[in-house]
Parts: structure tokens; C-alpha cells; sequence
């Protein structure tokens, strides 16, 4: 993490709780780096995770579809008081202009959006009689995802619905950190069932489990 | 009965009867989602969750969850035999690339003309969110919207033209509301059938768009 510099963009998986990469936000936390902008589906719960990253005050801006949750307070506060920039983007357009930025996509026209408040300021088009909004590439230069397990080339696989993100950001980062569960033996992970093939993935940092977030 | 009305659970069922056997569905957060206890047993219908499932089975039971497995909701959920797991990306294409054939949405405000409004009241200082409303407004083939037919204060939801910031132009297909089942067509809005002790024109009053009656005849 230590090359975390700042000015950074910081693509960090998660959906709601599951999937974020709490240990890599904490360490990013105290390496101190700031005027980051951070993309994220949401912005945080509670005081932990993406809401502590966001109360340290070294975010500058930051990306999602969905900040209001119910204990999303640490957001609230920043966004009320000016103190935090956000840009909202429709959940399935954030997903593809992350995608779209690992695949080498500049920018792609989609009807998600078109006609509201979102795509205002935005170049639309008439294509095969619908209307489309342009939408850009979002880049990167870190991602940190979460994942089960991984093998010494980076190799991933994911649990369940906390798969979300971290395929599509893996790639779209020029440094994308993954902590995972376990890493396993290269071979021990079947190569039909790898999700985010190895090239797309630069570290990968082992936490044990807690049991108490296995309980819950 | 003076206010004769339909209870959610009531409107839920009447979705859940009218989505065809073989269907994928999406259901949306809040109260879209009971839809998901009124499905028919006798028919095979899909759920799929923004988050990247095909295949969501109801809540677990106690101590049964996995903490990695939850809806769009975030409230933990289950895995039927045949289900699939997917990213973001694919989850959204799903969507997008109308691969869905029905998502049910709560709202603010639906115009005549099909415009939808469930997204933000547009109040100065409100902190918005959006998530995954605006790409199954306008990615899933089928709209349904389930909703009450007027505010807690009686404003008609149901208006000529929506007067909250819009999360897709022209998308919703059909309206359940507690007093209605309502079809958006290119000729306005018809009244497919209403609760029982409620006059048409008493639901005509309750309804800021024109509307037809599509009993008669």
C-alpha cells in the first residue's frame, strides 16, 4: 500500500458490506495518503471500512450509485457540509464504466439514465430508436478488492454475492491489491472456475477470516 | 366500506399471479420485494438480484445465512439449486441488454405517458442515491410498479406529468396500486380492475391523468 500517492483514485469493491476489502481500506487509512477520490457502490457504513477512509478527511471526491443507507452518517455529514464531493452514477453504469476502462473502452453510449437528471450535460444520441447517453471510461490507479482465495499469480476466486465489484475493478486499476482468505498452491484453483484471471491482479495480501464476521 | 383498498401483501400476490411461468423477474428494494412470497408454486420463475445472482431463494432461517450472500436490499438471502453468481458488470448487462423480463419498482410518481419518478423527491439538501433503479427502469422488458395510489397526504401519484427528477422516460408497463391495476398504453392509461366497493369514478378522482375504463366493453 505504501505507494498509494496522493491525488490517487481508489476503486474499492464491496456491495453494501459484503465484498469490501475492510483490512486493505484500514491499512490505506494509516498510510496516510490524501485528496484521494474513491469509487465505491456505496459510501460507507456506520464508522468503519469506506465511512472511517471517508472521516479522515483525505477523500476529496468520491464515486457511487447509492450513499444514503440508513447508517451512512460519517457520508451525510461531508456531503451536507461541502466538505465532500460526489458524482452519482446509475449502479450498472458505474459497473461498465469500470469495465469499460480494464477493456480498453473509451467511452460507450447506453439508454440507462437518458431523459433524468443524470445524463444532464451529457452528449446523447438517437441509436436504434432509443435514446442514449455517452459515458466515459472510469480509470484508475488502485484497486483494492476482496476475494477468497488466491494462488501466487494472482489468480481469484470469489464468495457468493461478494463477487460484485472486484472482477471489474481488478482490471480497470493500474494496481489492483486483492486481499484474500487464503492463497493456495498454484494448480490448486481450477483453472475452468477462475474468475479474475491472474494479469489483472499485482499483490495479494492474506487475512484470516474472523470468526465473528463468520457468525454474523 | 368507505376506503376499500387492497393491503400490500394483497397487491404483492396479484404481481406475483401475473408473471408467466419461465420468467426472469427482478424485484426491487422495499415492498417489491414481498412480491417474492406470493409466487406460484406451480410456475418456475427466476429471481435475479442486482448484486449478482440468478436464482435468489427467500430469507434464510435462523442461523442458516451466509454473510456473503444478501440481496439488493443488503438483507441476507439464500441460493436455489441452479443458481449462478456473476459481477457487477454482467449482473447490469443482464438488465441493460433486456435480458429480463419483468422488474417490479416502487415510485414516487408514474405520468401518464409511463415516465417514472422513484428515485429522488429532488428536495434541496436530500442526499441522493439512485443504485440500480434508472438501469432496470430502462434495461428490463416488462416495468411493473407497485405503489400506494395517492401519498400519506392523498396526492394523486399518478399525474400527467411527474414533477420529481425522473429515473426513466417512458418505461413502466403497468401500475398495482392499493386501489388498481392500471395498464400504461400508447392510447393512456386503462384501468385493468379495482377493489371491490370503489366506484371508477371514485378511482378517476384519485387519478391525476386521464384514464379509462377498461371493464367496459
Amino acid at each position: 500500500m505504501a505507494d498509494i500517492f496522493d491525488g490517487a483514485t481508489v476503486l474499492i469493491g464491496g456491495f453494501g458490506g459484503v465484498g469490501v476489502p475492510n483490512e486493505l481500506i484500514d491499512a490505506l487509512i494509516a498510510q496516510g495518503a490524501r485528496d484521494l477520490t474513491v469509487v465505491n457502490n456505496n459510501a460507507g457504513n456506520a464508522e468503519f471500512g469506506v465511512a472511517a477512509l471517508l472521516k479522515t478527511g483525505r477523500v476529496r471526491k468520491i464515486v457511487c450509485s447509492f450513499p444514503r443507507q440508513a447508517d451512512s452518517w460519517v457520508f451525510d455529514g461531508l456531503y451536507r457540509s461541502g466538505r465532500l464531493e460526489l458524482e452519482l452514477v446509475p449502479q450498472g453504469t458505474l459497473a461498465e464504466r469500470i469495465r469499460a476502462a480494464g477493456a480498453g473502452i473509451g467511452a460507450f453510449f447506453c439508454s440507462t439514465g437518458y431523459g433524468t437528471p443524470l445524463a444532464e450535460g451529457k452528449e446523447t444520441r438517437i441509436i436504434d430508436g432509443r435514446g442514449q447517453v455517452l459515458e466515459h471510461a472510469l480509470h484508475a490507479d488502485f484497486a483494492l478488492v476482496k476475494a477468497q482465495r488466491a494462488d501466487r499469480w494472482g489468480n481469484l476466486v470469489y464468495s457468493k454475492t461478494a463477487r460484485n465489484f472486484g472482477p471489474v475493478m481488478a482490471a480497470a486499476a493500474r494496481c489492483t491489491i486483492a486481499q484474500v482468505d487464503e492463497i493456495v498452491e498454484l494448480g490448486e484453483l481450477d483453472p475452468e472456475t477462475i474468475v479474475t484471471p491472474g494479469i489483472y491482479v499485482r499483490r495479494v495480501v492474506r487475512v484470516a477470516p474472523q470468526a465473528a464476521a463468520r457468525a454474523s | 366500506m368507505s376506503n376499500p383498498r387492497w393491503s400490500r401483501e394483497q397487491i404483492a400476490a396479484r404481481i406475483a399471479n401475473d408473471i408467466p411461468d419461465g420468467s426472469y423477474v427482478n424485484l426491487g428494494i422495499g415492498a417489491p420485494t414481498l412480491v417474492g412470497n406470493h409466487l406460484p408454486e406451480d410456475r418456475e420463475i427466476v429471481l435475479h438480484s442486482e448484486n449478482g445472482i440468478l436464482g435468489m431463494g427467500p430469507a434464510p432461517g435462523p442461523g442458516e445465512g451466509h454473510p456473503d450472500l444478501i440481496n439488493a436490499g443488503k438483507q441476507p438471502v439464500t441460493q436455489l439449486t441452479g443458481a449462478a453468481f456473476f459481477h457487477h458488470a454482467d449482473s447490469f448487462a443482464m438488465m441493460r441488454g433486456g435480458h429480463l423480463d419483468i422488474c417490479v419498482l416502487g415510485a414516487f410518481q408514474v405520468a401518464a405517458n409511463g415516465d417514472l419518478a422513484n428515485w429522488s423527491t429532488g428536495e434541496p439538501g436530500a442526499v441522493p442515491a439512485v443504485g440500480g433503479a434508472m438501469d432496470l427502469a430502462s434495461g428490463a422488458r416488462r416495468v411493473f410498479v407497485m405503489m400506494d395510489h395517492r401519498t400519506k397526504s392523498g396526492e394523486p401519484k399518478i399525474v400527467e406529468r411527474c414533477s420529481y427528477p425522473l429515473t426513466g422516460v417512458g418505461c413502466v408497463s403497468r401500475i398495482y396500486t392499493d386501489l388498481a391495476v392500471i395498464d400504461v398504453t400508447p392510447e393512456g392509461l386503462v384501468a385493468r380492475d379495482w377493489v371491490d366497493g370503489l366506484s371508477f369514478e371514485a378511482l378517476r378522482e384519485a387519478t391525476d391523468a386521464p384514464l379509462a375504463d377498461g371493464r367496459a366493453g
